[in-house]
């Protein structure tokens, strides 16, 4: 481990801080527009000035599923490959810099057009509901910049194996490795139904536009995007939290074989998203569904590992009985302890992933409110709840400053009231949808009708959690200007977690990418190849495009 | 491997293959599959294609109506229909414009209604009552106003 950096580089780390900054600024904008949208279902209230509820839910969508996401994860993977593997080459960092330009570019693109009332087809854009194509190209600016900026990553795991041969290589190094390839299999779908359909479609090149071949290339990337968002958060899980616990990584392989598992799993899937849709033979989706179910066992795995290291920490520390190591975790420190509420929610998320998975179980639940409920559980509390809990340390250590007692206190309480709020908007959102609530809907009394009636008051409740929930933003925004600008200088460390002693050397089939990049790609041909030949045999004529807002 | 590891992942691997078995049991056995009607038609041409040109319900057995839907921005199209309780309902839906949704509230019915695509779904209305039906997918400025109502007597 001689090119280990105990203190990132500042030239990568100023890139890192580019990438942090353009996440916070969405953070802000796009939890504002996730207020007004829960105000606005209450039916208390209307939105000022001719602002649509679609347009505001376009910018909620796109600003933190896409924009958020995609800059902190890039940002934090170069982080962790600097410190592990070493200092970025020139030319490497070069690389980043135009990544992160591009995707900057990009979303300025897009913002614009939404704001202009130009976009209003949300994140998810499906034909033929028409945008204007700076929005397309706009996204397609942030997807080309993501690969650019994973290049930087790619490119530094490269020259660490040429320094290291026969070396397994640092483990989040690896991690963020697998993370990058597994975006750019998974951006092959989105990229292609925009270059080859929507583009040329908006610009009016094409007249007409297949909706089922587009909604499909847009779920074969859609699926593995929340593995995306979710696998730097266990990246976490894995590696630091138990340097910041002051334990051991409980076994390198084991977290090495699940980030496989993601990868091979995660993408042939697709269909589990679009399991009510006409013109898919119903035997595929069950393929996909029972492809969807081993994605799980990574996850299940993860679970283990964690609460193994927890386990193993407290009892080194003299705990006794069957839970007693729960009280010797450091429930005073932010870095452990916001993350870990995040821990906690994916329980319940998993659990209703696995529902949602369930071919006809899905029918009960499919665009109702559940599903967002779900969402706002994985991505909106255990994934990002795990970021903040990055940035409390990152943040100062790569701009030279402490996270001091007082910060930390605030972030506790701040990951407490997202806990609260969480509980409040997710809780309701899930059993509003059990009634069969819709998800992405206007306030809406339907005539009314004596079942949206009963909605009422558990949309209530959503505005209710989410105002907590922008409290808590807001906390968490002052708390990254204040580890950006003002804390007090100082070290704060990378925590970077060493191998238990007992655990047994990864084995190098783990770096074997034409292995894992191979199986990947049968798997996807396996699950794809044959329904997606029929789609096209079977199109019917395609669509013209609608501005329907 | 750890001990206790085995035994995690023998039981979430046990786990797992109980769910796939009882959800292909249903699919396959119990034919509960999602609604995946395979026909096309040309969305601009709907009015003119049958069964679209006569879009209403019509009787076709003891207890068991067909009920021929287009959906279009923001409607439904009959907007209103009535059947006695206990019937079965065949329903075979198709979208002249956009992709929408189709969700009765309180049942087990949910499809997406895609141009160029016929679908269909079966169900059995054994509880009177007033059922709000909804568009489930986002269609444009309108969605939250696309509704109909199902009245079983």
């Amino acid at each position: 481990m001689n090119t280990l950096n105990a203190k990132i580089d500042p030239r990568d780390g100023k890139l890192v801080m580019a990438h942090f900054y353009v996440a916070f600024i969405a953070l802000a904008v796009g939890g504002l527009a996730g207020l007004l949208q829960t105000l606005v279902r209450s039916g208390k209230f209307v939105l000022p000035a001719g602002i649509g509820y679609y347009q505001i839910l376009t910018v909620h969508g796109v600003v933190l599923g896409l924009v958020l996401t995609t800059f902190f994860i890039m940002g934090f993977q170069i982080a962790a490959t600097s410190r592990t593997s070493g200092t970025l080459s020139n030319l490497q960092r070069k690389l980043g810099w135009i990544g992160f330009w591009l995707m900057t570019a990009g979303t300025l693109m897009a913002a614009t057009m939404i704001l202009l009332n130009k976009a209003s087809v949300l994140y998810t854009f499906y034909a033929p509901l028409q945008a204007h194509f700076i929005y397309y190209l706009g996204l397609t600016l942030v997807v080309v910049g993501s690969w650019v900026d994973g290049a930087a990553v790619l490119g530094k795991y490269i020259s660490w194996r040429k320094q290291n041969p026969g070396q397994p290589s640092p483990l989040i190094t690896f991690m963020a490795v697998v993370n990058t390839m597994l975006w750019i299999v998974a951006t092959i779908g989105v990229a292609a139904t925009v270059l080859f359909q929507l583009l040329p479609w908006s610009l009016g090149i094409v007249d007409r536009v297949d909706v089922l071949v587009s909604r499909t290339l847009f779920w074969y990337f859609g699926h593995p995007l929340v593995y995306f968002w979710l696998l730097p958060a266990y990246m976490a899980w894995y590696v630091v939290i138990p340097k910041v616990i002051g334990a051991k990584i409980f076994s390198d392989s084991l977290a090495r074989l699940s980030f496989i598992l993601f990868l091979l799993f995660s993408i042939p899937v697709g269909f589990h998203h679009q399991l009510m849709e006409p013109g898919i033979d119903p035997a595929w989706k069950f393929l996909q569904v029972i492809l969807t179910f081993l994605v799980v066992i990574p996850s299940l795995m993860t679970a283990f590992s964690l609460f193994a290291t927890f386990e193993s920490y407290g009892r080194s520390k003299g705990a006794t009985g069957l839970f007693g190591w729960f009280k010797k975790l450091p429930w005073g420190d932010a870095r452990f302890t916001v993350p870990f509420i995040g821990m906690l929610s994916f329980i319940p998320a998993g659990a209703g992933g696995l529902v949602n998975a369930s071919h006809q179980l899905n029918q009960v639940i499919h665009n109702t409110i559940w599903v967002t409920g779900h969402f706002h559980l994985t991505l909106a509390t255990a994934v990002v709840l795990t970021f903040f809990g990055i940035s409390y340390w990152l943040v100062p250590h790569v701009t030279g400053r402490v996270l001091t007692k007082a910060m930390n206190k605030l972030a506790i309480y701040q990951g407490v009231l997202w806990a609260i709020g969480m509980t409040f908007m997710s809780g309701a959102m899930h059993a509003a949808g059990l009634l069969g609530a819709p998800r992405r809907s206007s306030f809406s009394e339907y005539g009314g009708a004596a079942q949206a009636t009963e909605w009422i008051p558990y949309q209530i409740a959503q505005a209710v959690g989410g105002t907590i929930l922008f409290v808590a933003i807001i906390l968490m925004l002052y708390i990254f200007v204040n580890l950006a600008f003002f804390a007090p200088k100082g070290e704060e460390e990378f925590p970077i977690g060493e191998v238990s002693d007992k655990a047994e050397k990864s084995p190098m089939v783990f770096e074997n990418w034409k292995l894992w990049l191979g199986i990947t790609a049968l798997l996807i041909l396996f699950a794809y190849t044959i329904p997606f030949i029929d789609m096209i045999q079977n199109a019917p004529i395609g669509s013209k495009g609608y501005k329907l807002w | 491997m750890h001990l206790d590891e085995k035994i995690w992942l023998t039981l979430s691997f046990g786990m797992i293959m109980i769910f796939m078995l009882i959800t292909g049991y249903q699919t396959f056995a119990l034919e509960m599959g999602p609604p995946s009607h395979q026909e096309t038609i040309d969305p601009e041409k709907v009015d003119q294609t049958a069964p679209f040109n006569e879009p209403g319900i019509k009787k076709i057995g003891e207890n068991e109506y067909e009920v021929v839907m287009t959906l279009q921005i923001f409607s439904f199209t009959p907007n209103t229909i009535e059947v006695p309780a206990g019937s079965k309902v065949h329903f075979i839906l198709t979208s002249k414009d956009v992709v929408h949704g189709f969700e009765v509230a309180n049942t087990n019915i949910n499809a997406m209604v895609m141009p160029g695509h016929i679908q269909k779904i079966t169900q059995t209305f054994d509880q009177p009552g007033e059922y709000l039906v909804l568009c489930n997918e986002y269609c444009g400025a309108g969605h939250q106003m696309m509704s109909m109502t199902i009245s079983v007597k």
